[in-house]
């Protein structure tokens, strides 16, 4: 109703504005580029400034390692921001997985892979499960997904508090943890590699497949996706059950690498993944963004922490770095996204009600 | 035979009575033009003859039988199409993407069942789509968002005109044209209707609405209150019918 029964304005097109168009078509598809860049300048700088320290194979591989987590977190929530909505729950359902995963690794009391492997599965599933909750909420109760992410994000916390008495758990079986701290040819960590392989399937399905194609039809105009006869609701519930899945997975990680479920520690975990999501030059608006581009977003904040105390800076500064970067990140997109629009005025999908921007103002 | 009809269509907006038992014919082959003054409830009854929205009451008889259009996607599997007024196209795609939207055509066996496209099939199908449209869609992988008004209107066409196969709706599908995207626009409707099509669309211009329209149907609030055939009309016969001072049908 709202969208059919307004005019459209006559957008005059002279040749000059089709050509600028053009332009900025080509600046929005190099924008993956732009990020590359930055970060490449941000090492450039740590590696002039530390040469002897920065760029040493341990100091890599430890920021490598260090991202490996978020990385996971990261592939689910560029899906759900692609869409055009937010999770702001990965944080607390990865300590909710971890300490599940944990109970039933305890209460099966071996030490061996088949312990293991049910506690990475009880894992994945409870992860899913979250995601699941997210995903119906959002697209058939509309409640929008900022609210329902912040309330699973308290209920998925103070449940791993009510089970767990607040205090942290480790019983995690020794062949899970050392292989996920180990090394594969002495270099490359098994946690690394494990979230590379979550990173490249998930590049896959968001940019290859009709699973991803419908993910970005979602966020960019949910309405459109409709009258073609996209099931918006199905593809809305299957991405945040991918998001609560990936933070499932990394729930079991987590729990592999620390040895613990962490359950204080994680509060942050939702913002930083989301930063990096949106550094990487996903837009908040839904329809447009890139896994790779998250990964590089994800990277920037680890390697000014990592620079920032080699150099001895107050590794403080990182925070407000990484702030900066973030307003910075939003603002080109928005800048962007305006002037795709003609200046229409913007709006943040998720805190709308159908949270998947189909009240955006179409373009035309 | 009467291709598409409804009988006696009602819908109600909270306090709007957007729809007033409307009726509607359309044959195979024929093109008719809806006009009205805004708010006459035009747009309206496209949306209950699309699938887009149900009637509070009255029929819809598609070949004669009574058909449910239960949503668009039902509609568009019976073989009605609508190019809406906001045209329905999501700007991040490009226009190879929007033009096959709920019905990519996947890559054979198992490639196709994991969910992987065969894009290069659906890059052909679009380029002969547009060229067949005379659409100036010169890019095909740039995004639909950074396209003049006139290509996005060219893609939202060029999809309809390839799928339908009974009943396709254009709504305003002219108003945001220069002189030459018109002109093709009202070629492909006379071209559409043609190969046994019937014809529908919404139009403010009358000189249009004379020229490619057989039968001109004219509605206000909410009811038809008149059926031309073009060949005898006028102008001024039509506007009176619009405005009130002209009344055919009894309402």
């Amino acid at each position: 109703m709202t969208s059919v029964a307004s005019k459209p304005q006559s957008s005059a097109n002279g040749t000059a504005e089709e050509e600028r168009r053009g332009l900025l078509g080509r600046t929005l598809r190099a924008q993956g580029a732009q990020i590359v860049l930055v970060l490449a300048v941000i090492v450039v700088i740590f590696a002039v400034l530390a040469p002897s320290k920065f760029l040493t194979p341990f100091n890599i591989r430890t920021t490598i390692q260090d991202t490996s987590i978020l990385a996971v977190l990261g592939v689910g929530m560029t899906f759900v921001i692609v869409t055009g909505g937010i999770d702001l729950s990965v944080g607390s359902v990865l300590v909710f997985s971890g300490v599940i995963a944990d109970k039933v690794m305890a209460a099966m009391g071996d030490q061996g892979w088949g312990v293991s492997i049910v506690g990475i599965i009880v894992g994945c599933l409870c992860g899913l499960g979250w995601g699941l909750l997210n995903g119906v909420l959002v697209a058939k109760a509309k409640v929008p997904p900022l609210i329902v992410t912040l309330g699973t994000l308290g209920m998925a916390l103070g449940f791993s508090q009510i089970i767990t008495g607040g205090v942290d758990l480790r019983d995690v079986p020794d062949v899970l943890a050392n292989s996920v701290f180990s090394e594969i040819g002495g270099q490359l960590p098994t946690l690394t590699l494990i979230a590379l392989v979550v990173v490249v399937i998930g590049a896959i399905i968001l940019h290859r497949t009709r699973f991803g194609l419908y993910t970005y039809a979602v966020g960019s105009n949910a309405e459109a996706g409709r009258r073609t006869g996209v099931r918006v609701q199905r593809q809305l519930i299957k991405v945040y059950a991918l998001a609560g899945l990936t933070a499932g997975l990394a729930g079991v990680l987590n729990l592999a690498f620390f040895d613990s479920t962490t359950i204080g520690g994680q509060s942050e975990t939702n913002l930083n993944v989301i930063a990096g999501v949106v550094i990487g030059g996903t837009s908040l608006f839904g329809g447009a963004g890139t896994i790779f581009g998250t990964v590089i977003g994800l990277f920037i904040p680890s390697v000014l922490q990592n620079g920032f105390v080699i150099l001895g800076v107050q590794s403080f500064w990182q925070q407000v770095v990484v702030g900066a970067v973030l307003i910075a990140a939003v603002y080109l997109d928005q800048y962007r996204r305006s002037a795709a629009l003609h200046g229409s005025s913007v709006q943040f999908p998720f805190l709308s009600r159908f949270g998947s921007g189909s009240r955006k103002v179409t373009p035309r | 035979m009467t291709l598409l009809q409804a009988k006696g269509l009602a819908k109600q907006y909270g306090h709007v009575q957007a729809l007033a038992g409307a009726d509607f014919e359309v044959d195979a082959g024929e093109v008719v033009a809806l006009i009205g003054d805004n708010g006459a409830g035009k747009s309206t009854l496209v949306r209950m003859l699309s699938g887009s929205e149900q009637p509070d009451s009255g029929e819809i008889l598609l070949e004669g039988k009574r058909t449910r259009l239960a949503s668009p996607a039902a509609a568009r599997d019976l073989g009605i199409e609508t190019v809406f007024q906001d045209l329905a196209l999501a700007p991040h795609l490009d226009p190879v993407q929007n033009m096959y939207l709920g019905r990519e055509i996947m890559k054979p066996g198992l490639w196709g069942k994991l969910g992987f496209m065969d894009t290069r099939a659906m890059r052909a199908g679009s380029r002969e789509a547009f060229d067949k449209l005379g659409a100036t869609v010169g890019n095909l992988t740039g995004s639909v968002g950074a396209m003049s008004g006139g290509q996005k209107q060219g893609v939202a066409v060029a999809r309809a005109a390839a799928w339908v196969n009974k009943v396709i709706f254009l709504d305003e599908p002219t108003a945001a044209l220069g002189v030459v995207q018109t002109r093709n626009v009202l070629d492909l409707i006379r071209r559409v209707s043609s190969e046994g099509i019937g014809v529908v669309f919404i139009s403010h211009s009358m000189p249009h609405v004379m020229e490619v329209a057989d039968r001109i149907q004219v509605m206000r609030q909410g009811r038809r209150v008149a059926v031309y055939n073009a060949t005898d009309t006028n102008m001024e016969e039509l506007v009176g019918a619009m405005t009130g001072a002209v009344e055919q049908e009894a309402s």
